[in-house]
């Protein structure tokens, strides 16, 4: 990962772990193991905002961030792409394996199991 | 030129059977890769053959080639009113051939961006999430994690491709059943098996009212994964890669909140069994002498509607 994306990536997790939106000097007072420019905390903050990750409002005089969505909203997100096969998505993710019904596949594995170790290498 | 109209729809209207035919047909699953290759030649002899079989009967009686004929043909018809020739019953029903050669052409052409357009952005979707959410773990070197209790393990090809396994798989699988499944995904990276998947999907994308197109993706998505299977084979043994299948298949990603995954999933439930049978009980691939034959008749599908459409034959 580069620098940029673990920045978003650390600043993403404040905004989602604060409960109101932030200042971006209160973002830059969270990240508490780096000593960041006010002005790059600004500009990753813009970014997140532009691909749609962060929300900003404006407080008074300074612009407040919050997250968008919840980091399990994305998590679900990724999840649900990921398990949906239909046709585009399929040729986008390749997933391991698909679906097979429970009982058939306790009875495939009952086989598996009878084989013992070493055969069917 | 007749010959050359005559053999073009021939080819064209043959590769419908003939690819109802290998779907259906067991011994792709013995050699998936020379299967693979046959239904690319297919594809795409099917495509140029029906795109030169509408443009040929759309040109015919110029003494031209196929696509040269078409060419001129399209060509006389921007000339002046005056120039053209008067429009018949046969003229006119060379020139619904005619449009309809290039609106194919052109649709096939377009469903193949499209497609890769879709796919690249549904991947940056992807790398921007697993950016801000995936976190590396030591039981699965070199892959990304995503903390939920889904069974998940896919990757995501590209330039900068990766393997995203879900925690949920992570918990249910032991060492050896997760290097398996790494084993075959790294296959799919290695040889851009999405690069392969894509024409055919885009294909059903287009043409979703056709039998033969969905038959076609599903049976080259199948022998993707198997061939993929055969390479995991290369590293881990097939009772570790068949344990890996039926659990993650059995998980299903039911803890997905999704109505709609229940229905796709019914529609695919035979395809990990064929795999977890296949390498159960593994059968001999094909002699070198079947696959070179096949190979043969893969470049001949592609070679000869070209040749028709290319070259001035009369």
């Amino acid at each position: 990962m580069n620098r940029l994306g673990e920045l978003e990536r650390a600043i993403m997790d404040v905004l989602w772990e604060a409960a109101d939106p932030l200042s971006v000097r209160e973002v830059s007072g969270r990240l508490t193991d780096r000593d960041l420019a006010h002005t790059t905390v600004m500009t990753v903050l813009d970014r997140l905002a532009k691909k749609g990750f962060a929300r900003r409002e404006r407080s008074g005089r300074a612009w407040h961030y919050r997250a968008a969505e919840s980091r399990e909203a994305y998590v679900t997100e990724l999840m649900l792409s990921a398990l949906d096969q239909t046709g585009d998505r399929q040729a986008a993710l390749a997933r391991f394996a698909r679906s097979v019904s429970g009982t058939e596949a306790e009875a495939l594995l009952r086989a598996l199991g009878a084989l013992g170790e070493g055969a069917g290498g | 030129m007749s010959s050359a109209v005559v053999i073009l729809a021939a080819v064209a209207t043959g590769s419908i059977p003939a690819a109802n035919a290998l779907a259906y047909a067991r011994w792709p699953r013995r050699s998936p890769a020379t299967a693979i290759v046959l239904w690319q030649g297919l594809g795409l002899g099917w495509g140029l053959a029906t795109v030169g079989a509408l443009l040929g009967i759309g040109a015919f009686g110029n003494g031209l080639g196929v696509a040269s004929g078409a060419l001129a043909r399209l060509a006389s018809l921007t000339r002046s009113g005056a120039l053209r020739p008067a429009l018949t019953l046969i003229s006119a029903i060379q020139l619904v051939c005619l449009a309809a050669g290039f609106a194919l052409l052109a649709t096939l052409c377009w469903i193949l961006v499209a497609a890769s357009a879709t796919v690249l952005r549904a991947r940056q979707r992807q790398r921007m999430l697993l950016n801000l959410l995936a976190h590396g773990d030591p039981k699965v070197p070199g892959a990304l994690v995503v903390d939920h209790p889904a069974a998940a393990a896919y990757c995501l090809p590209g330039l900068r491709s990766t393997i995203v396994l879900s925690a949920g798989v992570l918990a249910l699988l032991d060492d050896d059943e997760l290097a398996a499944v790494l084993a075959h995904e790294r296959a799919h990276l290695r040889e851009r098996h999405d690069l392969v998947l894509l024409p055919f999907s885009a294909l059903l994308r287009a043409f979703r009212w056709a039998a033969v197109a969905r038959r076609a993706q599903r049976a080259v998505a199948l022998l993707v994964e198997m061939h993929a299977d055969d390479r995991a084979l290369r590293h881990r043994s097939a009772k570790e890669l068949a344990t890996a299948l039926l659990r993650v298949g059995a998980a299903g990603g039911g803890a997905v909140p999704s109505g709609a995954l229940a229905a796709i999933d019914c529609a695919t439930d035979g395809d990990v069994t064929a795999r977890v049978i296949r390498l159960l009980r593994p059968s001999p691939g094909l002699s070198p002498a079947a696959r070179v034959l096949t190979g043969l008749t893969a470049a001949a599908a592609v070679a000869v509607p070209a040749a028709l459409l290319a070259l001035p034959l009369h």
